[in-house]
């Protein structure tokens, strides 16, 4: 059999896992990471992070629309995925997590986007004409109600519903890691670490997403990058991309001094097949050049240009180095036999409902629901769809 | 009153909830089969619909009842345990019409190997061969009688009756 060395169980010769599986962590990462980085203004009064606030929310809805899809593509029966929500087992983490993604979709994103852009929304559907203003009206759910007093309410519900979705967020991510650490058939991914790692991870990638993000926008709109909220953000990036390199480096450190009867396969792994996306590009190209000059800016005066090509340097290896991680860990996870005696080789598909260019649809696909949600909701206070609605 | 007032398009969000879970409910009422969940987490009717296939398989005592002097054979060598069917097939049409049913017996060449061909995935206990060194071709019957397949045992190569 092409691409097995050394001895297989049938079972495990062909990966039932394929890049699908590697784009769906990562998409709901992204989601998640978007969230916290928006809740930092909210709930932690970063006030500095404020113009990144809804740009940040409206990435977060854009991803999770697009999260399920690769799990959709991944099916053989896609049409079934409703009986999930019909018939749940309460023993299945999958089941669970349906609920959790629907839960995290209407009553955190959705109604905390609503709340803050309630106003707008009231003023635009006076405003605008055409199917836009029908769109706002259909938004304002019927209610003109903008006074003072029905501000404060929305911002205190949103409050509330923000400091809701911390935990939620990380529950929608924490899940992912949950249900690979909790795999105990396999060692790579067997480890109460794992939902841990991915909840930090995510962090990290969903902070440099929403970074770039706001770089790109700014500059195509001609306007300047507020370098305060840019050093803040790339801050916490650094601050959060430590404790998550620290915690990867804890399971690989106690996996080396427990060495347990999987640990030689494990260690060839690494450093055959998995070596230029674990070590190269995850370790060194993903992780520690890009701690090393974030932490170079932290103690360096640099002045603004520097500090932003760094940054967009480092935002983009980080969305390359958890992207690196992910394929590691589903794509790696499954490429030794339990038997620990052989390896096999995952070929990636091309144009099959499970191949490269259907991922590479799926990554590009949210970036078209950012579009429309920026069209119908621009997160720019002078770029309102009314210029009387500017700040 | 006017914190309400003001808290009202809340309810509002609210109430879109609401109907979106009475549609989820209703909508659950007609797709779920009305037997799902009586005795487990799966379909009660599928029970009677399986009961009501159409038999296969007769079973090793169904074989027993004409071919006693086989299954004595076959009780006393090392495949005690294997089942009749397991190489025969499904007899079931057989065991309901011998005469118009009759089994073709099978191919000891390429039957046998599905279990005896050395694999390092087998027990090391498990006899094993690698069938094109040890027969050069020679069908297994030639030399092993398959109810009772050690060399010497019972009645010589008789092939599958």
């Amino acid at each position: 059999m092409t691409g097995v060395e050394g001895y297989m169980y049938p079972n495990e010769i062909r990966l039932y896992w394929s890049i699908l599986i590697v784009l769906y962590p990562y998409i709901t990462g992204l989601v998640a990471g978007a969230f916290i980085l928006a809740s930092l203004e909210r709930i932690f009064r970063v006030e500095a992070v404020k113009p990144t606030y809804r740009l940040a929310m409206l990435t977060a809805l854009a991803f999770l629309i697009v999260a399920p899809l690769p799990l959709l593509f991944h099916l053989g029966h896609p049409e079934r995925c409703y009986e999930m929500y019909f018939t749940p087992h309460d023993t299945s983490a999958m089941a669970m997590f349906g609920y959790i993604y629907l839960w995290y979709l209407m009553a955190v994103l959705l109604f905390e986007i609503w709340l803050d852009y309630r106003r707008e929304i009231v003023l635009w559907s006076q405003q605008t004409t055409g199917i836009k203003r029908l769109i706002y009206r259909i938004l304002t759910l019927g209610s003109s109600n903008i006074s003072e007093g029905s501000l404060r309410v929305d911002e205190k519900a949103g409050w509330i519903v923000t400091l809701v979705g911390i935990p939620s967020a990380v529950l929608l991510h924490g899940y992912v890691g949950f249900i690979f650490g909790s795999l105990k058939a396999n060692p790579w991914w067997s480890s109460p670490l794992m939902p841990v790692v991915f909840i930090f991870s995510a962090m990290v990638s969903g902070i440099a997403a929403v970074m770039l993000l706001y770089m790109a926008l700014t500059k195509m709109r001609g306007q300047k990058i507020d370098m305060l909220c840019l050093d803040t953000v790339a801050k916490y990036m650094f601050y959060i991309f430590v404790i998550d390199f620290t915690l990867e480096m804890l399971d690989l450190v106690h996996r080396i001094y427990l060495a347990d009867e999987s640990f030689r396969t494990l260690d060839f792994l690494v450093h055959t097949k998995l070596y230029f996306s674990q070590i190269v590009l995850q370790i060194w190209l993903g992780t520690v050049l890009p701690l090393v000059l974030l932490f170079l800016v932290q103690i360096v005066k640099m002045p603004e240009i520097a500090r932003k090509r760094i940054y967009a340097f480092c935002g983009a290896l980080i969305l390359i180095s958890v992207f690196a991680m992910r394929w590691n860990v589903v794509i790696g996870g499954q490429l030794f036999s339990k038997s620990f005696l052989g390896y096999t080789t995952y070929k990636m598909a091309l144009a099959t409902h499970e191949g490269l260019l259907v991922a590479i649809g799926l990554i590009l696909l949210p970036l078209f629901f950012l579009w429309v949600l920026l069209k119908l909701l621009p997160p720019w206070p002078e770029k309102s769809a009314h210029p009387a609605l500017a700040d | 009153m006017s914190v309400l007032k003001d808290a009202g398009h809340l309810f509002r969000f609210v109430g879109i909830f609401v109907v979106l879970f009475l549609i989820f409910l209703v909508v659950r009422g007609f797709v779920v089969p009305k037997t799902f969940g009586e005795y487990g987490h799966y379909r009660a009717a599928a029970i009677g619909e399986i009961a009501a296939n159409p038999l296969h398989f007769a079973g090793h005592q169904a074989c027993a009842e004409c071919h006693a002097d086989i299954v004595a054979t076959k009780a006393a060598g090392a495949h005690a345990h294997v089942n009749c069917e397991a190489c025969h097939g499904p007899l079931e049409g057989h065991v309901e019409n011998p005469a118009a049913v009759v089994p073709v017996l099978p191919n000891t060449a390429t039957l046998c190997v599905r279990c005896h061909e050395a694999s390092a995935a087998r027990p090391k206990g498990f006899p094993q061969v690698v069938a094109a060194e040890h027969a050069n071709g020679v069908a297994c019957e030639t030399c092993h009688n398959p109810h009772s397949p050690a060399i010497g045992s019972g009645s010589n190569a008789g092939g599958a009756q």
